[in-house]
């Protein structure tokens, strides 16, 4: 199915494997891991697609924010980052790119890795975007409306792997999305190889699932998975990310670069691969409902584990959207208590600044170095608990407020401390932050026109 | 038979996932000789005893026996979710730590095979 130019030989019966790379898993991850696994790609010498994955749930709403500031903005800021060093060895060995960065501008980020390539002194990529998701570009009304007046952000549907395969079968070198599933990043380089049909359900499901667990970068090779004597993970500073094979049957091996940290065993495998799933028998895609039902997980020794008997159902009839509104202010302060009965200084802070922020709704309390993040916002678990003797303290407290000078006022109290609180108060930081909100809802496929266009500079 | 009571992190490890207001933590069993006996204990019902503080409105668990695995639901249990909570781990990665504190009773002959020992939580000097 490879009609690139540039693609790589499919001779020696490589045809039967397409090797994906997944090189981020979320905006903010690491920048570095990228190197080994192109390596990893060029010295397998068959087709080869590196994918990144950057868009979390909100980061497509910072994206939209960055752009009303800066109409050339509202890509995946660290984009230079991510594909400055190995640009040339993708293009020069026929590694096709297939990432989510372009976030609330994926013109914008294709135009920059047009002007990045030119710099290097590259060939002319050919960059495709994949188009649609963007549901306020055509009707922004329609979506505030849906929300009662609230200041939309972004509403975007999750496109699927069509597009994607669309634009590899064109010829694409690079193709920048906004928000797609995160599976069909790597589902879409899997259908343009293979030449599945769209409703091969199965082979759609394995190889969904094979994006899944490419999707969270380290997480499939031991990041996110240490717990000394109990899960040890060798080298996590230098922890390699994931590469799959994808077989034509749909079934996947995840490997590791040589060279690299982690581990890739059965058990770190299976934790990721249940990672923000509910239903296994029924996990939803734009493409299939993937069911891992009667999926096999089985650990090939060196760093190889192979997951196969991956079902699929038909796909669902609507897409999935999520809209970003604005949803007023985050206010957080700190103050450390160390010492004979820091504990007993910390909560009567906590008392007296419940009472100065009476009124402004539900003040958040932690008593870090006692309990904190598994109580619960109304305190009803700290309340349980009976003052101890902790020693080394650090109070926290939190509120949210539609107005940010009703939420300013937490973070006035908490340096208010300094001279009106407790005994040894000290290192006070505080925050003021604005929040999104976020809803989802379902769209008809109709509704949608998800397209691919290839920008020329 | 003799039992031993032993926290589920000796027998099984796990991972939070968040969407919305709703958690899911996976429980993995080192062990299949351990399934049986997770699938006995770590019941719907004790996760959300467990649980309770965060006042689930559903907890449902899911089972993959050729995985040795499970996975269990939990609705509600966010404080509204990561753009609302006011919980510094707003996402709820912590949880599974907490799942995984379970009290399970371990029959004596399969105690050879859970992970670590009994102490390992008692570190004051």
């Amino acid at each position: 199915m490879d009609t690139s130019p540039h693609s790589r030989s499919t001779a020696n019966g490589t045809d039967e494997v397409l090797y994906v790379g997944g090189a981020a898993g979320f905006s903010g991850d690491r920048t570095d891991a990228t190197g080994p696994v192109v390596d990893a790609l060029i010295n397998a010498a068959g087709p080869a697609v590196l994918i990144f994955e950057t868009l979390a749930e909100r980061t497509l709403a910072l994206a939209q924010l960055a752009k009303r500031q800066d109409p050339s903005k509202g890509y995946e800021p660290l984009l230079d980052d991510l594909l400055e060093p190995v640009l040339a060895r993708c293009l020069a060995h026929g590694i096709r790119i297939v990432s989510n960065f372009g976030a609330a501008n994926p013109e914008g980020a294709a135009r920059r890795i047009l002007a990045m390539a030119a710099e290097q002194g590259l060939r002319k990529p050919r960059v495709a975007v994949v188009l649609g998701d963007d549901l306020l570009a055509d009707d922004k009304a329609e979506w505030s409306d849906r929300l009662s007046g609230r200041h939309v952000v972004s509403a975007n549907a999750y496109l699927g792997a069509e597009a994607i395969a669309d634009a590899l079968r064109d010829g694409a070198d690079v193709v920048v999305c906004g928000r797609v599933a995160d599976p069909s990043l790597v589902l879409g380089p899997a259908l343009a190889h293979f030449g599945w049909s769209l409703t091969d359900w199965d082979r759609l499901a394995g190889a969904t699932m094979a994006g899944h667990l490419l999707e969270c970068g380290a997480q499939v090779c031991g990041g996110y998975y240490a717990d000394p004597g109990f899960k040890d993970v060798p080298n996590l500073a230098n922890v390699g990310f994931p590469i799959a094979e994808i077989y034509a049957d749909g079934s996947c091996v995840i490997g590791k670069p040589n060279g690299t940290g982690g581990i890739v065993d059965a058990h770190c495998v299976k934790e990721q691969l249940l990672y923000e799933i509910h239903d296994p028998q029924a996990y939803l895609t734009p493409d299939v409902v993937a069911d891992i039902g009667t999926a096999i997980v089985t650990d090939l020794g060196s760093n190889r584990v192979r997951l196969a008997g991956v079902r699929g159902h038909a796909r669902p009839d609507e897409l999935k959207v999520n809209i970003c509104y604005e949803n007023g202010w985050l206010a957080e302060g700190e103050i450390s208590y160390a010492g004979a009965r820091a504990e007993a200084r910390a909560r009567l802070a906590a008392d007296i600044l419940r009472g100065r922020l009476s009124g402004l709704g539900p003040l958040r309390v932690d008593l870090i170095g006692v309990f904190s993040v598994f109580g619960d916002d109304s305190g009803s678990a700290l309340s349980q608990r009976q003052p101890g003797h902790g020693r080394d303290v650090r109070l926290r407290v939190a509120l949210s407020h539609q107005d940010q000078a009703a939420a300013e006022r937490l973070t006035r109290e908490v340096t208010a401390l300094y001279t009106c609180g407790p005994a040894g108060g000290g290192g006070v930081r505080t925050s003021l932050r604005p929040r999104l909100g976020l809803e989802s809802c379902t769209v008809a496929r109709d509704r949608v026109r998800m397209r691919h266009i290839f920008i020329e500079q | 038979m003799q039992m031993t009571t032993v926290p589920l992190y000796r027998a099984a490890h796990g991972r939070t996932g968040d969407k919305g207001n709703r958690a899911n933590i996976s429980v993995i069993a080192w062990k299949p000789e351990l399934w049986d006996l997770l699938v006995e204990q770590v019941t719907e019902s004790a996760v959300a005893a467990l649980f309770a503080s965060r006042r689930p409105t559903s907890v449902r668990r899911y089972l993959l026996p050729q995985m040795h695995a499970m996975n269990f639901v939990l609705d509600g249990v966010l404080d509204g979710g990561v753009n609302s909570s006011l919980n510094l781990d707003t996402h709820g990665k912590n949880l599974s730590y907490l799942l995984l504190e379970l009290a399970i009773a371990v029959p004596k002959p399969l105690e050879a095979l859970l992970v670590g020992n009994n102490d390992e939580a008692v570190d004051e000097p």
